[in-house]
């Protein structure tokens, strides 16, 4: 009896203590910060934040996964500071663009990987979409031994995967084949399994996979920047039109020189101010003017 | 006289105690109800979403095997070979550990003695701690070229997501059967040898029979934790919505395509729905998996 | 003479399947911790974690991941106790209890990302109870209530009505007789109920990385103030446990030595999980002999 009535009392009282506080977090949320969203994004923003942290100490920032649909969808309800996405919010089912306002912090290349027992370092653009619309099926037809592809797609709906049909399928269907959704298990399956090929960013290369030319063109950073390389997207942070000076503030330090000149390629990722052109949201590329000076 | 009749109809101190604790507990089995019924809730409108608000088909959903709810103009929700996939998946790793969960939980309880009790009990619990990223490496590490070289096709498919969910398995359903093992009386033990009969006689005919009940219920248990595992499977599995038609090509299951889906897809659109939908899917053949369970063992139990 | 066969035959084949088990026992723990012990050092313990460069330790994540238990526990124990006294004491023998029974079992099917997803949407968002382990722990008693509540009423099922009649015919009141007597000789079986669920919440990913968040802010641990922001006990700061970590470093981890971070982190969670079930076993026989007049 005492036992149960202890463990009652001790939960009602952690209940009340709860909303208590609630209470009390919630008059104090002027200088936090909380940012969701694309996974891919995380750790980029993740020790921004903290540099950012150490020289602003009255802020709270709080960065979080959750995947890019979480980040839009929490950002245009308002229950987040900042979403960060893959996509274009024009590009994503039930959200409206307007509602939002899209900050471009970083530039994300992504190329073809394969297994390490692939003797083949260069693909055409018309085969690789061969492959992954399933009619290029063995790689004796593009030069290599006698073996079967084994396609790693992405997860329906990411980014990477909208980027990557975006420029390589333009429009055909993919082959209906295994989906993975992070970056580190398509390395991982693609390291141990014979004959397999997907697709990587570019911070994810490492020498027990091997990513793939396309027609000639060695995926860089170098590359994208001129668009030669063009299976790239941006990283994007999503805020409310008038969201808070605090959320402004580490917008603007994202995109400031001092990120974007180290953080931002230390990841492996390609700065924005690097851009010799621009991508919009409905997929066109245009040049950026002046982008030589 | 009205002092005695008052002394005797009023309530006494343990009486009122036992209505205390009878409200107690009857009011923490309310307030898991009411978490459950929440929980129920939410599934069955977000996942009833997709045939009332956007009109899909319940028909297509479980009898085609397109899974692109995006597409567009017509987005496919058809979600036959996630829901076979989970299927298989789940009743061959229950049939699959269930032999081993059953031996070993007879030979910690009823033959090793105490010491080697000891000694299992600690490791097997400790399998439940592992996280399931960790299973999944180890599946695609080791089971994966396993099933590769002794079965054939690429590894990925329903026979390796058994083997990693049999290992997961089977420390929830053995632990679990130990302890409805030991709750059999001893003397039913004593009174079995006493009649003449073996240790397995004992075994088979009294304790396994005396214990059906627990050991439904920790097969159940077993069951549900291989319906909802998602990271380890999903790694294994090859997670290709593609209609298994053997062992050993890519599937998919219900909770490895929901898992992948739910962070790139916006609350209150069609292919967030459709991912409600399949979490519905799953909590209805779970019910209808312990309903069978449970009929079962109402047939089995003397 | 048949039936010795047969019983020498059956004790052959459980033998085996025993054997089976033991080796896939050891084969999988022998793998985990000889890859992953070889870089558990003392800093690598209590160092913070790396976003991508080497180095990065898991000290932030371990205490979580027992503060994280401990919450958990303390809000789960007592409804699931409370719930499995009645189920076994108290409710009728009757379809409305059997419909009880089989919505919680059910309930313990669902993909732990539903159940994550469930309380960010109710805590995270409605209760505004932010990216905490609080929300992280009320997510996971929702996973623990159905197994917890099903194994204590289980082993209370299991104590033998004697001793419930002996209760009754001294005098006491049901419930004393439940929580006195029943309880406490169901122990050991609650014993392993806790246990298993606390090997849940060790293991467990999908749930927190909606609810208790996947970034570690930094910590003070001379702070004990438990309202103060770096503090440790706070209840509202964001908590990455280790499980989660071990899942953000797989998935999006790009630091150089990112599977030796995991790999460690494995064999560091395991020999965690091994600390806390030997200890809870040791604890719980302990009171047991104490509460009982067992040997």
């Amino acid at each position: 009896m005492k036992k149960v009535n202890k463990g009652i009392i001790l939960a009602s009282m952690m209940a009340i203590l709860l909303i208590l506080t609630g209470c009390q977090s919630k008059s104090s949320q002027k200088n936090s910060v909380t940012i969701v969203g694309s996974t891919a994004l995380q750790p980029l923003v993740e020790k921004a934040a903290a540099d950012y942290q150490v020289k602003n100490s009255g802020v709270d920032i709080t960065v979080q996964g959750g995947g890019s649909g979480t980040g839009l969808s929490q950002v245009q309800q308002g229950a987040v500071s900042i979403g960060n996405s893959d996509v274009f919010a024009e590009q994503q089912d039930g959200i409206d663009a307007k509602k939002v306002v899209d900050h471009k912090v970083a530039v994300v290349g992504m190329a073809p990987v394969v297994n390490q027992d692939v003797p083949i370092k260069n693909i055409s653009m018309a085969n690789l979409r061969k492959v992954f619309t399933g009619k290029i099926t063995n790689w004796k037809q593009l030069g290599g031994p006698d073996q079967k592809i084994v396609v790693i797609n992405r997860a329906q709906g990411s980014g990477i995967r909208k980027s990557f049909e975006r420029v390589v399928l333009k429009g055909q269907p993919a082959l209906n084949a295994q989906e993975q959704d992070s970056n580190g298990t398509v390395q991982k399956i693609v390291q141990a399994t014979p004959g397999s090929i997907s697709y990587l960013s570019f911070s994810y290369f490492n020498n027990q996979i091997k990513h793939l030319a396309i027609d000639g063109v060695q995926p860089n950073a170098k590359n994208v920047e001129n668009n030669r390389w063009k299976i790239w997207s941006y990283e994007h942070m999503y805020t409310k039109p008038n969201a808070s000076a605090a959320t402004n503030n580490f917008i603007k330090y994202m995109k400031s020189e001092k990120v974007q000149k180290n953080l931002v390629s230390d990841l492996g990722y390609i700065s924005i101010h690097d851009m010799k052109v621009e991508l919009t949201s409905d997929d066109q590329v245009i040049p950026i003017k002046g982008a030589e000076e | 006289m009205d002092a005695v009749k008052k002394e005797l109809t009023r309530k006494s101190k343990a009486s009122r105690q036992d209505q205390r604790g009878k409200l107690i507990s009857l009011a923490c089995v309310t307030l898991i109800m009411l978490v459950v019924l929440s929980i129920l809730y939410m599934i069955t409108s977000k996942g009833l979403a997709t045939f009332f608000e956007n009109k899909m088909s319940i028909v297509d959903f479980f009898t085609k095997q397109v899974w692109n709810p995006s597409a567009k103009p017509q987005a496919l929700v058809g979600a036959l070979p996630m829901i076979v996939g989970s299927f298989s998946v789940t009743v061959l790793s229950a049939l699959l550990a269930a032999p081993f969960a059953i031996a070993t939980a007879i030979f910690m309880v009823d033959i090793a003695g105490k010491r080697g009790r000891k000694i299992l009990q600690p490791v097997i619990e400790l399998l439940v701690g592992i996280p399931s990223v960790v299973y999944g490496f180890i599946g695609l590490t080791v089971v994966v070229p396993f099933t590769r070289t002794v079965f054939g096709g690429t590894g990925f498919g329903i026979l390796s997501g058994t083997f990693v969910l049999f290992v997961m398995v089977l420390p929830t359903v053995t632990s679990m059967y130990v302890d409805s093992l030991k709750a059999v009386p001893q003397f039913y033990r004593e009174a079995s040898l006493a009649l003449g009969a073996t240790r397995w006689q004992t075994i088979y005919k009294v304790i396994i029979r005396a214990s059906i009940p627990g050991l439904l219920t920790a097969i159940i248990f077993g069951m549900a934790r291989a319906f909802g595992e998602a990271l380890a499977v999903q790694m294994v599995i090859g997670n290709a919505s593609i209609l298994p038609s053997d062992l050993v090509s890519p599937a998919s299951t219900l909770t490895s395509v929901l898992t992948t889906g739910i962070g790139n897809t916006v609350l209150g659109t069609l292919p967030n729905n459709a991912l409600w939908s399949l979490a519905l899917v799953l909590l209805l053949m779970s019910l209808v998996f312990n309903l069978l369970t449970r009929f079962i063992g109402k047939k089995g139990a003397f | 003479m048949n039936a010795k066969r047969v019983d020498k035959i059956a004790t052959a084949v459980i033998y085996l399947l025993v054997g089976i088990v033991i080796l896939i026992l050891v084969a999988l723990l022998g793998f985990i911790l000889i890859t992953g012990l070889p870089h558990v050092t003392w800093s690598f313990l209590t160092s913070p974690a790396s976003a991508f460069n080497a180095g990065g330790g898991i000290g932030d994540q371990l205490f979580n991941s027992f503060y994280l238990l401990f919450l958990t526990l303390l809000i789960s124990f007592p409804i699931s106790l409370g719930a499995g006294i009645y189920l076994a004491e108290y409710a009728k023998k009757n379809r409305v209890t059997e419909a009880i029974r089989i919505t919680i079992e059910v309930l313990s099917s669902l993909p732990s990302v539903v159940v994550g997803l469930f309380g960010f949407l109710l805590f995270v968002v409605q209760f505004k109870l932010g990216f905490s382990i609080i929300s992280g722990a009320i997510a996971l008693t929702f996973f623990n209530l159905p197994l917890l509540t099903r194994n204590i009423e289980n082993s209370l099922n299991g104590v033998s009505n004697l001793q419930r009649e002996a209760g009754l015919s001294l005098g006491l009141s049901r419930w004393k007789t439940v929580t006195k007597v029943v309880v406490p000789a169901a122990l050991p079986g609650i014993i392993t109920g806790i246990i298993l669920s606390a090997g849940r919440v060790f293991g467990e990913a999908a749930a927190l990385i909606f609810t208790a968040g996947q970034s570690a802010p930094v910590l003070n641990y001379a702070n004990w103030n438990p309202f103060s922001g770096d503090s440790p006990l706070n209840i509202f700061r964001p908590a990455e446990t280790l499980a989660v970590h071990i899942w953000k470093i797989n998935t999006e981890g790009i630091m150089p030595d990112a599977s030796q971070v995991s790999a460690g982190a494995s064999a560091v969670l395991i020999i965690a999980v091994l600390v806390f079930n030997l200890g809870a076993r040791w604890a719980g026989n302990y009171v047991y002999r104490r509460i009982t007049a067992s040997k």
